[in-house]
């Protein structure tokens, strides 16, 4: 008897580490950023006000929360800065997700159609490279592509252009950077998705009377969606946010939300409106992760790709 | 049924690597007839299947469908469909949508195919469940959509590659009838690829029985079962005694083949003495408690070994006093308890000179 309840005890906290670790990790945080969203700024240590001060109990509570406003978010609405902030952020994610899907969709094909026996090469090789630091790719890219740089010298040799161009510091640049970051991000899920496609099922279209070009788009494409949509979460979430990328390789006017939240905090010390810069950014985020979720449990649950459950069957 | 072949495999070798699936094989398939493919599993049967989908491209020889040479044709134009061994469903579309598929292919009008579909999921009797998604069908479900999308676009030549093996047993043996019943109502060609031969037995008109890579005999089911013409599809096709001894005596209509202790007359045709074997069914092996009288021939005497019962019937393990071992099948005509033999019995075995196969190398 003892054991069983012990045992019970185990599998209980078990069960509750994760989301523990979610509450210490994310919600607690959040719930930091948020309070601070709503104080406002002052020339202190920490810099922002009001602060809670649990010693005058109920009064100080009722004076803490009579302090907070949403000051902060108007300021946010006021200023077309921050709009074209997150539009510029949204844009980048955008585009930079679209040629991501278009350059890795068939590097993962490739490596889902590649003999068994390679795909675990072919696999790391395409990881390989981001076991190195990040920064330190970025800051290759910045020689690559400044003004005498590689890829110009590139360029010249193969008499595709006269003069040098001029990379470094506009939005291709970023474009570049991101995409060569993001790239085993697209790659990964979508080869997962890819490779447990049953062959079969190409040859089944082809028997039934589909060129190679139909299989594709009826049967490849709808069955590798489920990576199509975690590579697309997996790379526009962090691009919207993404900070140093732009910060090194792109210009200082075309600031991406990042920038902007960094000037705010760094630059500015105004950490109230950083932080409603910050809620307004994950407010923007978690709808499109919501509606993933949702599609994702309803339409391709996992036993569509594999033999189903009989007992599903019998009982429908 | 019409003896025009329809499909015709001439002088085909297929490799894979090293590995000679198809060696040389020449093989006629007529139109309408339910044809099987029967053999081991790595004898060539699946690939001689996939040559004539398209999946598969032939080393030497020629596929020709219907007159036309099939070399260079994809399998998207060819005029055959394929009902897959893991049916290959299509996980995204529902039922209806993957019967659809293969029409949809040709641009049909849109009415034309949903008639044609509600046609075919009517022939299997799925039309409740168009809607479905294949992971909410059962096994037997399954197998009855991907027949219904491999008839839908009425293939000259439907392929079969083990369309029961996923079938628990006794799903598997009432299907096997309804795919004869389906075959003769339709008066399609259909070819059939199993490793099981009570299937091919069961469905097919004519067996082509294979062994590494070749024919090693072709012909109707009964033909092939009580006339086989090696010892090895003898020992393929169900049980068998091979009993070996040397051709003595040769006569018009039977020949006499003895071996030390035992003479035995089979009807065979006259043939060259020399050593040859006696292929004897064990269902063709009479078990008798006294010793038949003044018979010398077709007959031994021998101890019983062991005794299998298999609820019909039962297999007696005979060892002969040379050493031989033979089996002999009995009806289970009387309950277990009163048999009257038993292991360890003295017993004498007897078969008719038609009985065995003579087999000569």
């Amino acid at each position: 008897m003892q054991n069983t309840q012990q045992r019970d005890l185990v599998t209980r906290i078990a069960i509750l580490m994760p989301y523990l670790w979610l509450i210490a990790l994310f919600l607690v945080p959040f719930l930091i950023v948020l309070k601070i969203s709503f104080s406002q700024t002052t020339i202190a240590q920490p810099p922002y006000t009001p602060v809670l001060d649990l010693s005058e109990g109920w009064e100080g509570m009722k004076q803490f929360f009579a302090a907070l406003s949403t000051e902060n978010y108007a300021t946010l609405v006021s200023d077309s800065l921050y709009l074209w902030s997150y539009l510029k952020s949204l844009q980048v994610a955008a585009i930079s997700t679209v040629i991501l899907l278009l350059t890795a969709y068939p590097v993962a094909y490739a490596l889902a159609r590649a003999p068994r026996r390679w795909q675990g090469v072919l696999v790391l090789s395409v990881v390989l490279p981001f076991w190195t630091s990040f920064l330190i790719r970025v800051y290759a890219w910045i020689n690559i592509l400044q003004h005498d740089g590689l890829l110009n010298q590139a360029l010249i040799a193969l008499r595709i252009v006269d003069a040098p161009v001029t990379w470094l510091a506009t939005d291709t640049a970023v474009y570049i950077g991101i995409v060569y970051s993001y790239f085993p991000f697209m790659v990964l899920p979508l080869f997962a998705a890819l490779e447990k496609m049953d062959n079969a099922l190409l040859e089944a279209a082809a028997d039934l009377g589909a060129p190679p070009w139909r299989a594709f788009f009826q049967i490849t494409v709808p069955l590798s969606l489920p990576g199509i949509a975690a590579g697309t979460l997996l790379c526009f979430i962090p691009i919207v946010g993404e900070f140093v990328i732009p910060d090194l390789l792109g210009s200082s006017s075309t600031a991406m939300i990042g920038q902007t939240l960094w000037l705010e905090f760094f630059g500015n010390r105004d950490w109230p409106v950083a932080s409603a810069l910050a809620v307004v950014l994950l407010a923007i985020l978690v709808p499109p992760i919501l509606i993933y979720r949702q599609r994702e449990t309803r339409q391709y649950s996992p036993s569509s790709f594999r033999g189903a459950p009989e007992a599903r069957a019998r009982n429908p | 049924m019409s003896a025009r072949a329809i499909v015709t495999f001439e002088n085909i070798t297929k490799r894979f690597g090293d590995f000679v699936a198809v060696d040389g094989l020449t093989l006629d398939i007529f139109a309408r007839e339910f044809f099987a493919l029967l053999g081991p599993s790595g004898c060539g049967k699946t690939t001689l299947l996939r040559l004539l989908a398209g999946f598969e491209q032939p080393d030497a020889g020629r596929v020709v469908l219907d007159g036309e040479d099939l070399a260079g044709v994809p399998p998207y134009r060819r005029p055959v469909n394929m009902m897959f061994q893991s049916y290959a469903l299509f996980p995204h579309m529902t039922v209806a949508g993957n019967v659809a598929f293969g029409l949809k292919q040709d641009s049909l009008p849109r009415d034309e195919i949903a008639a044609r579909v509600d046609e075919m999921l009517g022939l299997v009797q799925l039309r409740p469940l168009a809607a479905r998604k294949p992971d909410q069908l059962s096994g037997g479900q399954r197998q009855r959509v991907a027949l219904a999308r491999s008839l839908a676009k009425h293939p000259k030549v439907l392929l079969l590659d083990e369309p029961l093996a996923a079938l628990d047993r006794k799903l598997r043996e009432e299907t096997r009838f309804e795919l004869k019943e389906l075959q003769r109502r339709l008066e399609t060609t259909f070819v059939i690829v199993t490793h099981d031969q009570d299937e091919a037995m069961t469905v097919a008109d004519r067996i082509a029985v294979m062994n590494r890579g070749k024919l090693a005999q072709v012909g109707a089911p009964a033909e092939v079962y009580e006339q086989p013409n090696s010892r090895w599809v003898a020992g393929f096709l169900g049980e068998v005694n091979l009993i070996e001894g040397r051709v003595t005596a040769v006569y018009p209509s039977f020949v006499i083949v003895e071996r030390e202790g035992m003479r035995l007359r089979v009807a065979h045709a006259p043939i060259a003495p020399g050593p040859a074997a006696v292929a004897l069914r064990p269902e063709n092996v009479r078990v008798l408690t006294t010793v038949p009288e003044g018979s010398f021939e077709n007959g031994a005497a021998g101890t019983v070994a062991d005794i299998g019962y298999l609820g019909t019937m039962s297999i007696y393990k005979v060892r002969l006093d040379d050493g031989l071992v033979l089996k002999a099948a009995v009806m289970n005509e009387q309950r277990e308890a009163v048999r009257a033999v038993h292991v360890n019995d003295r017993v004498w075995l007897s078969w008719t000179p038609q009985a065995g196969v003579l087999l000569a190398e």
